[in-house]
């Protein structure tokens, strides 16, 4: 089963929600951290990296003397990655998809696949917790690439969490779809309301089942709450604006194992998950987990 | 020839190409590259090359458009005078200075 957290807003606490539900489940979870322009799910985990995968693109690399200068493959590239300038085609393969398209319109097969790195994939173990973490390399912008090979590493005998990216383009889309169940994380403030307009839409248009969480609760108005209520979209936690839960985080810190007296709290949002997938989808989250 | 000179390269709206010998010009729309994603300046560096011109004056010019331009053996010249007319007196008059890199950064470093 996939959970996905996300957000409209950056900063709202997609991370913190992610790390304390994985910690307060009393069961093998995997973590998927998808923010792979800067993961930090790591952070509050500390366990040192047991592998490092690379993940690469596909890009063209071209045979000089069977390449006629026919310009078919520059035309064909929608990305801007190769140019022509009368002779055997320049690559920039930054600006590379990866789609093998030029490959595939080469008349004299003058192009062969050579692999560009794009960023990396880390494993870690912290107790029951598998994380593992997408990082997408300086100057690279293909961050939906990256999320897909993160979940394409996802073990599917267990529970996952996916700690997505924030906004809704298309990594925090990549990210989202699939997922059984999506936790919207927003703040009591119009910012908070606003991005959480757009996310709710993204994740109707994605056609999933979801609930909201409101962090740092007391801050702000209640207009996040009433815009809840009158979508008929379920409140599944408030989480109140706790100084404590800050200087935790500041030094890295578990909320739930700084401050256990937060720890029912996330556990009620495993419940609230169990019941609003059954409800919206005829089934509970945590089909097969021993609680 | 008035009018003002867009100070970028890759996403200027249009190109002028002028003829140093018969004095006459034409205009190419740089239309294509104004909402593209990425490569801006690779395309218009092969449209520059294309064109047949010999040398480039413009605003910016950066990396991957310098690269193509430098491949296809054009010069660069950067320039900050406002109009194309007061761009091409001081090309003319050898007070302009051939570029040997970019003069601005890519758009993702």
């Amino acid at each position: 089963m996939i959970l996905a957290v996300a957000s409209g807003k950056g900063g709202t606490g997609k991370t913190s929600i992610s790390v304390n539900l994985a910690r307060v489940l009393d069961a093998p979870i995997q973590l998927l951290d998808c923010d792979v322009e800067e993961p930090n799910a790591h952070l509050f985990l500390t366990a040192a990296p047991s592998s490092e995968e690379e993940i690469t693109i596909g890009v063209p690399k071209i045979d000089a003397e069977r390449c006629n200068a026919c310009n078919k493959c520059v035309e064909f590239c929608q990305f801007n990655a190769l140019a022509s300038v009368g002779k055997a085609p320049m690559l920039f393969p930054e600006l590379c998809h990866g789609c093998g398209g030029c490959m595939l319109v080469c008349p004299n097969n003058a192009i062969r696949e050579e692999r560009y790195r794009i960023g990396s994939v880390t494993t870690r173990q912290a107790g029951l917790i598998t994380l593992k973490s997408g990082c997408l390399d300086v100057g690279v912008s293909l961050a939906s690439t990256l999320v897909h090979a993160v979940k394409e590493r996802r073990n599917p005998s267990t529970t996952a969490i996916l700690d997505a990216p924030p906004g809704t383009a298309c990594p925090a889309v990549a990210t989202l779809r699939g997922a059984d169940f999506a936790v919207l994380v927003t703040e009591p403030t119009p910012f908070g309301l606003n991005d959480l307009k757009l996310a709710v839409d993204t994740v109707r248009e994605l056609k999933l089942a979801f609930g909201v969480v409101i962090n740092r609760a007391g801050i702000g108005d209640d207009r996040v709450r009433h815009y809840c209520e009158a979508e008929g979209i379920p409140l599944l936690l408030e989480l109140p604006d706790d100084r404590r839960i800050a200087e935790a985080y500041s030094r890295g810190e578990l909320i739930v194992d700084a401050l256990p007296e937060y720890r029912s709290h996330f556990e009620r949002l495993w419940q609230a998950i169990d019941n609003e997938s059954t409800k919206q989808r005829g089934m509970p989250y945590r089909a097969g987990v021993a609680r | 020839m008035t009018a003002a000179l867009d100070p970028s390269f890759g996403r200027a709206k249009n190109f002028i190409v002028y003829d140093l010998q018969t004095q006459d010009f034409t205009l190419i729309s740089n239309t294509q590259n104004l909402n593209a994603a990425q490569g801006a300046g690779i395309q218009a560096a092969q449209t520059i090359a294309k064109a047949g011109a010999a040398a480039l004056i413009t605003g910016h010019c950066g990396p991957k458009a310098f690269r193509v331009l430098e491949a296809a053996g054009v010069k660069v010249y950067n320039t900050d005078v406002p109009t194309i007319a007061e761009a091409l007196a001081r090309y003319k008059a050898g007070e302009l200075t051939e570029a040997n890199a970019a003069n601005v950064e890519g758009h993702w470093v």
